[in-house]
């Protein structure tokens, strides 16, 4: 290996963007300390989540854009609330902030050109490591008119869970946001009776939270036990 | 046996206990208990290929009042826990219970927060029958050994004394984790 | 619930004490009582007669004293708050729905779920990617194929090799999710009838079902929860000899069909119960998000296999079922139909299969596929076997690296949707470059159609809410997860 010179000056070609790193994992398969002769506890792998797109995005999606630019502009959003947008495997996702979400969806909605009427899931991802930006919301909006769809993503930090509803947009984000909120403790502002609705109504925590254990019991076997999944050993 | 040849034609001599087991075992009421997957199949052994009704079970009874066998089928979760015991707790003595399936016998494949580790927590089990799904086949089975076990099960004092003998035996058993140095 | 005695006064709220009573009666003529019984009779109240006997003093309750109660407040009327519970025979599983009644009518429904909820999703943060398929497959039980191959399509796209994906892969999944979707229908058919009283139907839905299964263990082994469509294309091709008696027997299942069609269309005493019953229109299921066999009823033929489709579904002949009357005996129409459509598209795929491999040539993906029984009755393909334990080295080591730590996919998400026979199944899988899924979750249709469950019963009968349900075909699994 050649010795790498850290004043050497760093080439950067034109239109690269910066990765988001989200999280980074040291030590794989629940290695530490010393005798560590896999080399696995040294493994440091970085996640980051597809860049942000430059236009032009390609297929329908610049159309989409331009239009979705003009009918926030129209509606009077100031066009920072965009966060950026990602095209990745033929799919668009916009990354908008949460102050924003529900007028967003709004305009994605009620735009003729748009027309986003169908509002097939709410769900939410959540990122540990990710500081300020711990839980993700995602909507995914389909418009049968046009026959197209589009991701709506928002985020809002551990300290602070609250996001708009998109019940009074989309009545079916009802369940949704019920069982978001119920595995991750995002609280949605609007919604019009937000319980838990998958565990019983007393269960303490959030299960779906990375935070969260998986609750299994070790398992005996002649002479042995097995322990649950989240204790094994694991490559990532 | 000498006093049967005695007796004339027609007159068959047993005892109350083998006349209650049969009675009993050949008339076994289940109650609908099917939770997921494992329902399926056992809706498709009361179904017409594999018959359930040739054993006398084809009623599956609404209401736990009626019934006697209660087939769990399927996973239970923490939610659900509370409801099985109350429909246990509803169903009037001699009941049985068949846990039916994996999940219902050890928690299956969903060893995590949402699913009670076998049913065997909650009420007390006469058969485990293992399979995800076990096949119509498999659950005929499972209800075959069941009648065999109603059958031979004893009445007043005996019973008192089956029971702690049961008991007893399965106080003493040695754990699975000490079971060491068996392959089977 | 119980409501306790108050202490002070040793009577039930809302009632007038015992002292009451009988300070009241004994400002009565007491006196003018004639015939008193041996015993002491210290009060003649139509409510509670004292007596004093040996015992002490008996109370004979009788009633009669409902103007002693206090009315009920000013324009409350008496609710009937009725549990269709967990435990049910009509209600499709462990489906629990609180019914407000006035009369026979409903005036409100509420669907509670989560009686099922297994932490599928969470599971499979857990495991590795192809693993993932077999907890998948359990979540919508009637339709397996289903919950694999949305799955299996997300990760693909997730991995960038739909391309690659064998031809052969996508027709034979495009029969087994057709398939499916016939044995779906007919358990939907069959216990849709079984709760609306046609048991007949019940035991010909199931008696086609059984055919079919017998055709699904014949090629992935078992009847159910199958794991047969893994992330790079199948586990196994079909076995020698197998189109053949697919071709018979789909030919049997079509015929058989018409039992159920002569039984229940047309008939009087089942569109008495299904027409016009469970309404919902066409603004309703979209603003519910209720897709398949209930939004085409009002008259959208919105399929997913044809708007967006996946597995080459553009290429097959087949047409989109729809009604136009947005009630049960619509949908009920719509997926006799559908039944129809299926085995076409069967067929079609018998007749374009051609010889080839049924996994993707990545061999960084690729599960062993081409497992055959071998003597020892175990699944295992003996070529493989023997050159993995006997000559290559390095293949032993691929071998084990891939089934223990698995491929990893590149970051990012996805959202695959494919047409379940229930709606719209969608797969959101985001990947953080491990070998694990990230967060895997599935919009399932059963879980939104439920939600519209209210829309359609609130002011009918509570026997409609039963047929409503049977319509909709929920499956607990699937809205739990």
């Amino acid at each position: 290996m050649t010795e790498h010179d850290s004043t050497a000056e760093v080439v950067v070609p034109e239109n690269a963007v910066t990765l988001d790193v989200v999280e980074v994992r040291s030590g794989a398969f629940g290695v530490r300390g010393s005798g560590d002769t896999s080399g696995f506890g040294g493994v440091v792998r970085t996640v980051t989540l597809p860049a942000p797109s430059v236009r032009p995005y390609g297929e329908w999606f610049d159309d989409l854009a331009d239009e979705l630019e003009a009918s926030m502009g129209a509606a009077g959003i100031e066009e920072s609330a965009i966060r950026s947008v990602v095209v990745d495997r033929g799919e668009i996702t916009f990354i908008v902030e949460r102050e924003r979400f529900r007028d967003m969806a709004q305009v994605l909605r009620d735009e003729p050109g748009l027309r986003f009427e169908f509002c097939s899931s709410v769900s939410g991802v959540h990122w540990l490591g990710d500081e300020g930006r711990e839980l993700h919301v995602v909507a995914h909006l389909q418009s049968i008119t046009h026959n197209r769809r589009i991701r709506l993503e928002t985020t809002a930090p551990d300290s602070d869970p609250h996001v708009p509803s998109l019940v009074q947009l989309y009545p079916t984000a009802d369940w949704h946001e019920r069982e978001t909120f119920d595995f991750f403790g995002i609280i949605f502002d609007g919604h019009p009776g937000l319980t838990r609705i998958m565990m019983p109504d007393d269960w303490a925590g959030h299960p779906q939270r990375k935070d969260y254990p998986l609750g299994g019991i070790p398992v005996q076997y002649k002479g042995a036990t097995i322990p649950p999944p989240d204790e094994r050993r694991s490559y990532s | 046996m000498g006093l049967e040849e005695k007796l004339p034609s027609g007159i068959l001599l047993t005892s109350v206990e083998k006349l209650a087991g049969y009675s009993r075992k050949n008339s076994l009421w289940p109650a609908t208990f099917g939770l997921a997957c494992c329902a399926i199949e056992m809706m498709a052994s009361g179904a017409g290929r594999y018959d359930l009704a040739r054993f006398g079970m084809e009623v599956f009874r609404a209401s736990p009042r009626q019934a006697d066998l209660m087939i769990v089928a399927g996973r239970v979760s923490q939610k659900m826990a509370p409801v099985l015991r109350q429909i246990y707790d509803q169903m009037p003595e001699p009941k049985w219970v068949l846990a039916m399936g994996a999940c219902a016998s050890s928690g299956g494949m969903f060893n995590n927060y949402a699913i009670v580790q076998g049913v065997d927590h909650v009420v007390p089990v006469d058969i485990y029958l293992p399979g995800c799904p076990p096949r119509p086949e498999m659950l005929i089975d499972a209800i075959l050994k069941l009648h065999d076990q109603i059958q031979d099960t004893k009445l007043g004092s005996n019973r008192e004394r089956e029971v702690r003998e049961l008991e007893t035996v399965a106080l003493g058993a040695t754990p699975l984790i000490d079971q060491r140095g068996l392959l089977r | 619930m119980t409501t306790t005695p108050d202490d002070t006064t040793g009577t039930w709220p809302g009632t007038s004490s015992a002292e009451e009573v009988l300070d009241d009666t004994f400002e009565a003529d007491l006196d003018d009582v004639d015939d008193v019984d041996d015993f002491d009779e210290l009060s003649h109240d139509d409510y509670a007669s004292a007596y004093e006997t040996t015992e002490g003093k008996v109370y004979t309750v009788g009633g009669g004293d409902w103007d002693t109660i206090e009315a009920p407040a000013e324009g409350e009327q008496e609710r009937l708050v009725v549990n269709m519970g967990p435990q049910h025979p009509s209600t499709h599983g462990v489906l629990r729905i609180i019914l407000e009644l006035d009369g026979e009518t409903v005036t409100q429904t509420r669907c509670t779920i989560g009686y099922l909820h297994t932490g599928i999703e969470k599971n499979l943060e857990y495991r590795s990617w192809t693993q993932g398929t077999t907890f998948v497959t359990r979540m919508d039980y009637l339709s397996p194929f289903f919950n694999e191959t949305a799955y299996c399509l997300g990760v693909e796209r997730l991995l960038g090799i739909t391309e690659q994906i064998p031809e052969r892969a996508s027709v034979l999944r495009v029969m087994m999710m057709e398939l499916n979707r016939v044995s779906s229908h007919l358990v939907c058919l069959a216990t849709g009838g079984m709760e609306l009283g046609a048991l007949t139907a019940m035991i010909f839905g199931f008696r086609e079902r059984e055919t079919i299964l017998d055709l699904f263990e014949m090629i992935t082994g078992l009847r159910m929860n199958h794991a047969y469509v893994r992330p790079g294309g199948l586990k196994e091709d079909i076995p020698e000899g197998s189109e053949q008696t697919i071709r018979e027997q789909v030919a049997l299942v079509r015929s058989r069909l018409k039992d159920t069609a002569n039984l229940l269309v047309d008939n009087s005493i089942w569109m008495g119960r299904t027409v016009g019953v469970g309404y919902l229109d066409l603004t309703g299921c979209i603003a519910m998000g209720v897709t398949g066999p209930p939004l085409r009823a009002t008259g959208l033929p919105h399929d997913l296999r044809k708007s967006q489709p996946y597995c080459g579904y553009e290429t097959y002949e087949f047409n989109v079922a729809t009604q136009t009357t947005c009630d049960v005996y619509g949908r009920f129409l719509i997926r006799l139909q559908e039944l129809e459509e299926s085995l076409n598209i069967v067929d079609q795929c018998l007749d374009r299969l051609r010889p080839g491999p049924v996994m993707v040539e990545d061999k960084r993906i690729a599960w062993p596929a081409q497992l055959s029984i071998g003597s020892d009755g175990q699944g295992n393909s003996l070529e493989h076997i023997r050159k993995i334990m006997g000559t290559s080295m390095e293949s032993l080591i691929h071998h084990f690296k891939l089934v223990t730590e698995g491929f990893e996919v590149p970051a990012g998400q996805v959202y695959q949707a494919i047409e379940s026979p229930r709606g719209e199944l969608g797969a959101h899988i985001v990947s953080d470059g491990g070998t694990r899924p990230y967060r895997v979750h599935f919009r399932d249709p059963s879980f939104v159609n439920l939600q519209a469950v209210p829309a359609m019963t609130e002011g009918s009968f509570l026997s409609d809410v039963v047929a409503a349900v049977a319509s909709v075909d929920p499956v607990m699994g699937g809205v739990d997860r």
